[in-house]
């Protein structure tokens, strides 16, 4: 798909504002879903007080702290490290984190010399219990299509350079089946606690685009735990 | 279907452009408003039961390829939203085009109340079923893509067809898309993940490593 920058929907969005479009009433495309809404209520077929809640339990309550838990714990304690590759969907749930796009989890650890990536091809398939809703770039046809055919030049677009003999390992999440990276624990944590490990585990580190920050990149360790 | 959807190993779509949550800060997940009502009323719509996730990811996908290029992620979300409508007979073309209703209601469907919200997502909609026969293949099994193209809905990505595999997770068995996404049931199968070297894939350039797609067992045939 058209990169998202371009797309000329989003030039009059509410959030990019224009001063001279305020004349001429909403955006063609917040029309067609404001009628589209305004119709599948008075049919009685959605109740946008629970539109408002789905949209709300992904951008303030499920989202990649989620899967930071599970990591840090994975990391601090090896009995649940070792639950976590055996029976994730088990393990995810012990933390309190399931449901829907996280039905059946698989986690794949990285280790030196080993590097995971998850994409989804066809379409946009992502952990949403542990990750949230995917981000932008994760459903753009550059990521889905280059994923699997050069994951160390996508790589190099996050900023993430491997050394050149990385055997990489490319999940492709054709099924319903979801992946969460486990990346390497950093040097230097061995006496951090499972919080202030989680500050650690980036969004990015759990897809396989990024690594786990460095003990150097978080202020104050343990100041900053949420 | 061999859509545009279907984006595996094609090339020519620029750099991925991470966002600022990858640069340490943090991204809005929507762009617009109207991004985000698509997202909260395609879920809430779905939850009317009166359709599948294999029949949404068709819907999204059955398109023309210039079509689906050019749209946003959320357009063709809204798309595939307005599809399902009118298939599904909760409401008509003429209905979506004009913005209010023109017929009464389909049959009451189940509406889902803001206080289910949690619970439904909690739950979830696992595709796990009992098989209904043994499995075909064991770990280690060499295997090769099948050779096909359908034309209603598959989950076998294009770039993997006639290339050899080894089976390396069985993971039970699950809804088959193919059938469920088209009126044909949810005919459990077999689903594995299989691993695929690179290089037999991309050729003798490629990265060391490989790729590890889920598979269901009608993709695939055991290594002559």
């Amino acid at each position: 798909m058209a990169p998202e920058d371009h797309d000329p929907s989003h030039s009059h969005s509410h959030d990019h504002p224009h001063g001279h479009d305020h004349d001429a009433g909403p955006d063609p495309m917040t029309k067609r879903v404001q009628a589209l809404e305004a119709l599948l209520v008075e049919k009685g077929y959605v109740d946008p007080v629970a539109v408002d809640a789905l949209i709300e339990t992904y951008e303030t309550k499920i989202g990649p702290r989620n899967g930071a838990r599970v990591v840090a714990r994975a990391w601090a304690d090896p009995d649940y490290r070792a639950r976590l590759l055996a029976d994730a969907t088990g393990a995810i749930a012990e933390l309190g984190f399931a449901g829907r796009q996280g039905e059946h989890m698989v986690a794949v650890e990285n280790a030196t010399g080993l590097h995971n990536l998850v994409v989804c091809t066809l379409c946009s398939c992502y952990p949403w219990p542990v990750l949230g809703v995917p981000p932008t770039w994760y459903k753009s046809a550059a990521y889905r299509s280059r994923a699997v055919l050069e994951p160390r030049g996508v790589l190099e677009e996050f900023g993430v350079r491997l050394p050149e003999d990385t055997e990489f390992r490319i999940w492709d999440s054709t099924a319903e089946i979801r992946y969460l990276v486990i990346p390497e624990r950093p040097a230097g944590t061995e006496d951090w606690t499972e919080d202030q490990l989680a500050e650690l585990v980036t969004r990015d580190s759990m897809i396989g685009t990024g690594l786990a920050k460095s003990p150097q990149e978080v202020s104050s360790p343990g100041g900053t735990v949420s | 279907m061999n859509g545009a959807h279907d984006l595996g190993g094609m090339q020519g779509f620029g750099p991925v452009e991470p966002d600022e949550t990858s640069r340490g800060g943090s991204a809005a997940l929507f762009k617009a408003d109207w991004e985000r009502r698509v997202f909260g009323l395609t879920l809430a719509v779905g939850a009317t039961g009166r359709w599948n996730i294999d029949m949404s990811r068709y819907a999204r996908e059955n398109q023309a390829p210039g079509a689906y290029l050019a749209k946003s992620y959320y357009q063709i979300w809204l798309q595939g939203l307005e599809t399902l409508l009118v298939q599904s007979g909760l409401c008509s073309r003429e209905e979506i085009e004009q913005g209010r209703s023109l017929a009464p209601p389909a049959e009451p469907p189940r509406v889902l109340k803001a206080a289910q919200v949690a619970a439904t997502l909690a739950k979830g909609g696992p595709s796990a079923r009992a098989a209904t026969r043994p499995p075909a293949f064991v770990l280690g099994d060499r295997v090769v893509a099948k050779v096909m193209a359908p034309a209603g809905h598959t989950r076998l990505p294009r770039y993997l067809r006639g290339r050899p595999g080894q089976i390396l997770l069985h993971h039970g068995a699950h809804v088959f898309p193919d059938t469920n996404a088209c009126g044909g049931g949810e005919q459990p199968e077999h689903l594995y993940s299989v691993a695929f070297d690179a290089k037999d894939i991309w050729g003798e350039q490629a990265y060391p490593g490989s790729i590890r797609v889920d598979c269901f067992e009608p993709y695939l045939d055991p290594a002559a």
